[in-house]
């Protein structure tokens, strides 16, 4: 528990002092709502468009930050012999991963926040009322995105095409959950794509917390593919994580 | 005390055979180094040692351990500098070094190290801006930070320039003042003439010679002598240096002559290497 906040404190030091990892992990989803939100008006399924986008970007930021955060930077870190390096010292694996997984949920907590902020100040939406049942889903989330992202980091060969291929993999996944805007007119295919990836239920999750007034457990067809997600994340990492790098 | 001792070391990758049954022992407080060309493999045996590797045969101790198995208690008594790795780039080396403090029960202190490794004028600033040769001092000094009994340096000078490289030799040779016991892998032979108590010279996964460094240069090739005689250059090899030189400078001085440019020269390791190596392409 010593080593785990030890390491946890220099995680989130790292993570902030990286200037472009705060700004495109933190900012950009904020940004993008920003933007988003200026350009949808009206409603969407009966709720303000702004704040149906504050859900969908509710969802990207936990996406971005625990998935595509946590694969660069496992990614990098293995390439460049930083994980082979930690591994010789006293400082257990697990304690290491768990680390990073619990600053990248610190980080989107503050980016949860954050996105309230905003679509208060700027398109007057309401404040969550559901706190605990929001921080539930917030960790789930998080669980979900994070074994993704050490199940890609397996799977990912090379430094130089990490953020491309998260990239690859966030992007579609954000169009086709809905975090950019409704995909009711969407194509069925593109449709039937986003059915199967976890974001959209995700989403679905925290929509029915935050427009809803549902508890997390409201959905629980939806919590169960996350946890699904979560574990078939965690078994392709289980089997194929490495620490040492992989291209020489 | 034995820190390390290894006996009939097996590895192969696939097909490929990098270790061929390998044996040696290592003192406390001893400096070892591992000699030989690329790919002979050094690193394989170091990293079998340090736990990253399995083996395939044979025996392994190290501090009472078998690597293979090793848990923390293991890797708080070792310190390992990689061939090749990096830390992160926007920590100072400061706060690099008390990272890794905290990674062990009974650290030393951060300051100390910093010293230790010539690093206090850039204690505050960035790893990036730090230059090759101070990276690889800020690797040494993380790898001592948890005040190891054993350190792994493997290729520790691989790309300095010649003033980076005595500065190292300066640390390493300061590690034996420690009483650490150090394994070191080089390609250089200088490094490991200058260095080692010991050197094994490792050679396609065999070990083709083991020693001090005077004894692999003492026993193992015949003293050379030269001088010229009429404009040509005479090379004498003997295992009788005195002798033979006795008779050749009677002579001369009998003829009143002089032996023009006369040498007498002991083989540096380099060329004991250098034939330990041909001795085995020759029988290949």
């Amino acid at each position: 528990m010593r080593l785990f906040l030890h390491q946890l404190r220099f995680e989130q030091l790292v993570f902030w002092r990286s200037r472009e990892a705060a700004f495109f992990i933190f900012g950009f989803p904020l940004l993008l709502f920003v933007l988003l939100g200026s350009v949808y008006t009206g409603k969407i399924d009966g709720y303000k468009a702004s704040s149906v986008l504050l859900v969908g970007m509710i969802g990207y930021g936990a996406a971005n930050t625990a998935f595509a955060g946590t694969a660069i930077s496992l990614v990098n870190r293995r390439e460049y012999g930083i994980l082979k390096r930690i591994r010789s010292t006293p400082l257990p694996a697990g304690a290491y991963l768990a680390s990073v997984v619990v600053s990248s949920l610190i980080v989107f907590v503050l980016d949860a926040v954050a996105l309230f902020a905003v679509g208060r100040v700027f398109f007057g939406a309401h404040l969550p009322s559901r706190i605990p049942s929001l921080l539930l889903v917030i960790l789930l989330g998080t669980a979900v995105f994070a074994a993704m992202g050490l199940a890609a980091t397996a799977l990912i060969r090379s430094a130089e095409g990490s953020s491309a291929v998260v990239n690859f993999i966030l992007l579609p996944m954000a169009f086709l959950s809905g975090s950019f805007g409704p995909t009711r007119k969407y194509p069925h295919v593109l449709r039937a794509i986003g059915d199967v990836l976890p974001l959209k239920y995700f989403i679905e999750v925290v929509r029915a917390i935050y427009l809803g007034g549902h508890e997390v457990w409201a959905k629980p067809g939806a919590l169960g593919v996350l946890a699904a997600w979560t574990v078939g994340g965690l078994l392709v990492a289980s089997r194929r994580f490495g620490w040492e790098p992989r291209e020489r | 005390m034995t820190a390390i001792s290894v006996d009939g070391l097996c590895k192969s990758y696939g097909d490929y055979e990098a270790l061929r049954g390998i044996s040696f022992e290592i003192a406390e407080g001893e400096v070892f180094g591992l000699l030989g060309p690329n790919g002979a493999g050094k690193t394989t045996t170091v990293e079998i040692l340090e736990g990253y590797r399995r083996r395939d045969a044979g025996t392994v101790d190290v501090l009472g351990f078998d690597p293979d198995h090793a848990a923390r208690a293991f890797r708080e008594r070792i310190g390992v500098v990689l061939q090749s790795s990096e830390l992160w780039s926007t920590l100072t080396v400061h706060e690099t070094h008390r990272l890794f403090a905290g990674y062990y029960e009974r650290p030393r202190d951060v300051d100390e190290v910093i010293a230790l490794v010539g690093l206090e004028e850039k204690r505050d600033a960035r790893v990036k801006t730090l230059s090759g040769g101070q990276k690889r001092r800020l690797d040494l000094g993380v790898a001592l930070v948890g005040d190891p009994e054993l350190v792994f340096l493997d290729e520790p000078t691989t790309g300095f320039d010649p003033a980076a490289r005595r500065t190292a030799w300066e640390m390493i040779r300061s590690l034996r003042a420690l009483g650490k016991t150090v394994l070191l892998t080089t390609h250089y032979l200088d490094e490991a003439q200058q260095l080692a108590d010991r050197v094994a010279v490792l050679r396609e996964g065999r070990i083709v010679s083991i020693g001090t460094p005077a004894e692999l240069t003492g026993g193992a090739l015949d003293t050379e002598i030269r001088f010229r005689r009429n404009g040509e250059v005479v090379v004498l090899h003997t295992e009788e240096p005195t002798k033979v030189l006795h008779e050749l400078t009677s002579q001369a001085v009998a003829e009143g002559r002089e032996l023009e440019g006369l040498e007498v020269r002991r083989p540096t390791l380099e060329e004991v290497y250098l034939a330990l190596v041909q001795e085995e392409e020759a029988s290949e």
